[in-house]
């Protein structure tokens, strides 16, 4: 059977050949004109004055459009349409796109882009949360507040209190392929774009809005993306936007790719925090209860802040049964790019809060941390298989017709939501945690990376050096899985077997990098038992399966892999049910294995069979159709059961810092993840890797640097460091967990895109940890740790080293 | 405007370019040669490195006019004629040295200038080598595991599967 197995990602051989298409390297006519947004040089103003002529009289400009120019929505939002294509009067921060230009080359549309005129007259531009707060410039009416129990009194009567403030830095994308869109009008007044999009039925809900369409003229195709990551989730509506007006406006193929600078510029990142908290543990170091305070900034439009700061909310407990919890969360509105969707949603922030607290705690309590953290974890799960559930199918009413539906922006309807008994033990948000298991992965994980004797040598070593310190730490994920916003969670398929035998697989869900497309053609081809030559993967396409969620929430695999799965399913049954009576059979005397199918004594290769079926007049294609069950959820009152499951994992990570200049290294990482009955280890692995570098990364090395303007001054490579190939640990042991999700997922697999993210926390904590070595009190580490960062700390805790 | 004449994996190109174009410019937009990438266009990602007259390149950091005469090697020439990958293609797809792929050509064509020069790297040699090669999906792993795998190296120590 093809699924489990460590095959390479299917498009391995087109990589490795330089053959495989990126939105730039797909041919098209030699007249294709090229796209280049003029932007905004302040961070907050009223826009005065527009001269607009150089730009036109520059070498090779066709067209220049401006938002008086354009025909429909000038909205390229995902949510509350707050979001302009070309700035509508005002500008709101450094990047924004004021007017586009359309010209024969790349260069030339970006050359006469440099040569706008823009007048303003400026306004206060809030660049800080404190500004921010101060001026309650907010989404939504208020802060949201979730909670559970007293929190205040529990703290208040706990043995030990911690309480502190830190920043949590937001971090850039940086997938090697920069945004791009193609937009070719077709013959109908209709549009084909092929966008670098993890969202396909956003980017063509937005052109169809833009151009005066239905969605049915409107047709996207993505076939791959070079990296994603969540920053092509919304970010790349403007793109495929300007180049369909422009393709509507001249009759031509539009072509825009941002370069590198241009693209940090613009696009949204993911948003930064400054965490407050106040935690009471009892003398053991059992939590008693904590208050929070998320002071998150969403930048100048909303964007997806609303779930990706209720995503943050909810993993502020991570893996411990908190008795009692307060969380509040301000979602700020400053003058910088708006922030996004970025791998783990918020998760990440509202994780790094609780270790920080667990961390803060174990030092105040001269306790191990990996002790204090397991006497605070949820229980063990009780069963290892839970009962099957129905999708809860309660009446959602459609919002306003202008809504965009698919999108995680969406406004969510109120749910009923069933309360748990009270022996179950919950989560801050009222969800029962039913499959925890990182009581033995944790155990497994101290015992294969060492973890007791090295921490002992650290020590050790830690004495006889003044200048360099070793630190060691823990951390574990506890990550939920679906679409806080339920109804997107559904995903549709479209499977063809040919008379030949050969199978054509469409899904919704669409490839960065992550394997998706060949972890669910090795579902197919399970389900015929056929070997995957036999499926041919072809690109998302809209005209093929419609009204898709994004590829987000580590869902791809998940939803697109059950949908494919229903539909292959529904082929096979017709094929099972005519073969069987061709063959005077039971039906269930039908197998699919081996390329061959089964019935009874007779035996046909899966070519035959096919040919046969047809031949027999059986239709042979089907579409597929799944929705995640269980599924409950109210975010204004914070209860209910947002996610399906849970998927966890851990890492220990070794680090050593220098006290003269700050600078450190991740020495060794060990980590255990739980991808459930994984459908391609290769693949998971490389994901876990991958994941736990970016996620170290985040809170390492990666500084988003903004100047009193509120000018993004790290906008290249040059100045905003992600890992590099020296930069990964020096010994780095990956394993899978060997289990099996509780709930019946797609053969019992787990999702694995976002969950190893939040790894990379155990390097911040080492960095803690070593820093800790040099002084007595708490090091209180801002994230990222950078080397500035770190020198500081030591400076604070040992003003005298 | 000026005319230039390279050799491009064994073939004569030739083609008339703006003075500034550059050389990765040339080989995408004149040639049709779309595996060589463009991730920063500011010489630091290397997804666009190529080989001239036998020394990697990133060929965003060089004019086609400088490139007149040269022999130019990218990774659509990597492969034999009836499409056998060479041992380092062969490499990165078992070992798994890709995931978006965007990274791909510039990391096959970096080691494959390496294991010319050093054909036994060591891990620390790989990694300093790359550094000038970004990926921003696999955390670098498997990508110095396939490299030491086509230097005919033991790659067991470097990772569990
Ligand atoms: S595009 Fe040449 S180094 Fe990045
Ligand atoms: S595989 Fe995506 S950048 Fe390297």
């Amino acid at each position: 059977m093809a699924v489990a197995k460590p095959l390479p990602h299917d498009a391995a051989r087109l990589h490795v050949t330089g053959q495989a298409r990126y939105v730039d390297d797909i041919p098209s006519p030699r007249d294709t004109l090229h796209l280049a947004f003029g932007l905004s040089t302040v961070a907050h103003a009223d826009i005065t004055a527009l001269d607009l002529d150089a730009v036109r009289q520059s070498d090779g400009v066709v067209a220049v459009l401006t938002a008086d120019d354009l025909p429909f929505d000038n909205d390229v939002s995902p949510s509350a349409h707050d979001e302009p294509l070309l700035a509508n009067g005002s500008v709101h921060h450094i990047g924004q796109p004021v007017f586009l230009v359309v010209a024969t080359s790349h260069r030339a549309a970006r050359v006469a882009a440099r040569k706008g005129q823009i007048s303003y007259a400026e306004r206060p531009a809030l660049l800080t949360l404190e500004d921010a707060l101060a001026a309650d410039s907010r989404f939504e009416d208020g802060p949201r507040i979730y909670t559970k129990g007293d929190a205040d009194s529990a703290i208040t009567s706990a043995a030990h209190v911690v309480e502190d403030t830190f920043d949590l830095g937001g971090q850039e994308h940086f997938y090697l392929e920069g945004q791009a869109a193609m937009a070719q009008p077709q013959e109908d007044g209709g549009m084909l774009v092929n966008s670098s999009t993890q969202h396909p039925t956003e980017i063509q809900h937005k052109v169809a809005e833009a151009i005066g369409l239905p969605m049915h003229a409107v047709r996207v195709e993505t076939r791959r993306m070079g990296g994603g990551f969540g920053g092509k989730e919304s970010q790349g509506n403007a793109l495929a936007v300007a180049c369909a007006i422009a393709a509507r406006a001249t009759g031509r193929t539009c072509k825009m790719r941002y370069d590198r600078d241009d693209d940090m510029t613009i696009t949204g990142k993911r948003h930064a925090f400054r965490i407050s908290y106040r935690a009471g543990f009892d003398a053991e170091g059992r939590i008693q209860g904590v208050e929070f305070t998320h002071l998150v900034d969403c930048g100048w439009a909303q964007d997806l802040s609303l779930p990706v700061a209720d995503r943050a909310m909810l993993h502020s407990d991570n893996a411990y049964l908190i008795p009692a919890i307060r969380i509040e969360s301000h979602r700020l509105k400053t003058n910088r790019q708006s922030a996004t969707a970025y791998r783990g949603f918020g998760g990440p922030q509202g994780m790094v809060g609780i270790e920080r607290v667990m961390d803060h705690a174990a030092h105040k309590l001269g306790l191990d941390p990996v002790e204090l953290r397991q006497r605070n974890y949820y229980a063990p799960m009780q069963s290892a298989t839970a009962p099957a559930g129905a999708p809860h199918d309660s009446f959602v009413p459609a919002p306003d017709a202008a809504g965009d539906l698919a999108s995680r922006g969406a406004p969510a309807a109120p749910a009923d939501v069933t309360t748990p008994a009270a022996d179950v033990q919950t989560t801050p948000y009222h969800m029962p945690v039913e499959d925890f298991i990182l009581h033995e992965l944790t155990a497994e994980l101290l015992d294969t990376s060492d973890y007791a004797t090295r921490k002992a040598d650290i020590a050790t070593w830690n004495a006889g050096n003044d200048r360099f310190k070793r630190g060691i730490a823990f951390s574990p994920v506890k990550f939920g899985i679906s679409f806080t916003l339920t109804h997107l969670n559904q995903a549709g398929a479209l499977v063809h077997v040919y008379q030949d035998g050969s199978v054509h697989l469409n899904h919704g869900g669409t490839e960065m990098g992550q394997g998706l497309f060949q972890k669910v053609a090795q579902v197919a081809a399970s389900r015929f038992g056929i070997s995957l030559e036999k499926v041919k993967i072809t690109a998302t396409d809209t005209a093929k399966v419609p009204n898709t969620s994004a590829t987000a929430a580590s869902s791809g695999s998940d939803l697109n892999g059950m949908a494919v799965k229903a539909a292959c399913d529904t082929i096979r049954d017709r094929m099972a049910a005519y073969l069987a009576e061709r063959y005077q059979q039971p039906v269930s005397a039908v197998r699919f294995e081996g390329d061959r199918v089964i019935i009874g004594s007779e035996e046909l290769s899966f070519e035959a069979a096919a040919m046969e079926c047809y031949t027999g007049r059986i239709s042979l294609s089907s579409t597929g159709y799944y929705k995640t069950p269980k599924l409950e959820w109210d975010r204004i009152q914070g209860k209910g059961r947002p996610f399906f499951y849970f998927a966890y994992g851990a890492a220990i990570t070794e680090v050593v810092v220098d006290r003269l200049t700050g600078e450190n290294r991740i020495l060794r990482a060990d980590v255990l993840h739980d991808a459930g009955a994984s459908l391609n280890p290769a693949l998971d692995i490389g994901q876990v890797e991958g994941a736990y570098v970016q996620g170290a990364g985040w809170l390492t090395t990666e500084e988003l640097v903004w100047d009193q303007t509120g000018n993004l001054r790290t906008h290249a490579p040059s100045t905003y460091k992600i890992p590099a190939c020296s930069d990964r640990p020096d010994v780095f042991n990956v394993a899978l967990w060997n289990g099996e999700n509780r709930e019946d997922s797609i053969y019992r697999s787990k999702a694995v895109g976002e969950p190893p993210f939040m790894l990379g926390i155990s390097a911040w904590l080492a960095l803690s940890d070593a820093v800790g070595a040099y002084g007595g009190s708490y090091p209180a580490l801002n994230a990222p740790a950078t080397s500035e960062e770190i020198w500081r700390a030591v400076r604070r805790i040992a003003p005298e080293a | 405007m000026v005319k230039v004449t390279m050799t491009v994996n064994g073939r004569t190109a030739s083609g008339e370019v703006e003075g500034r174009t550059l050389l990765s410019g040339f080989l995408r937009e004149e040639l049709g040669l779309t595996g060589t990438h463009v991730g920063c266009d500011t010489s630091q990602c290397g997804a666009c490195v190529v080989h001239v007259d036998g020394k990697a390149v990133k060929s965003c950091t060089m004019l086609a006019a400088e490139a007149d005469g040269a022999e130019i090697a990218t990774i659509e020439g990597q492969a034999a004629p009836d499409g056998t990958l060479n041992v380092i293609q062969q490499a990165f797809q078992d070992h798994h040295g890709l995931q978006c792929g965007f990274c791909t050509p510039g990391m096959v064509m970096s080691a494959a200038a390496l294991l010319k020069d050093n054909p036994k790297p060591s891990e620390q040699e790989i990694r300093e080598y790359l550094e000038g090669n970004l990926c921003r999906c696999t955390g670098y792993h498997n990508i110095v595991k396939a490299i030491m795998a086509a230097s005919g190296q033991d790659v067991s120590a470097v990772a569990a599967e």
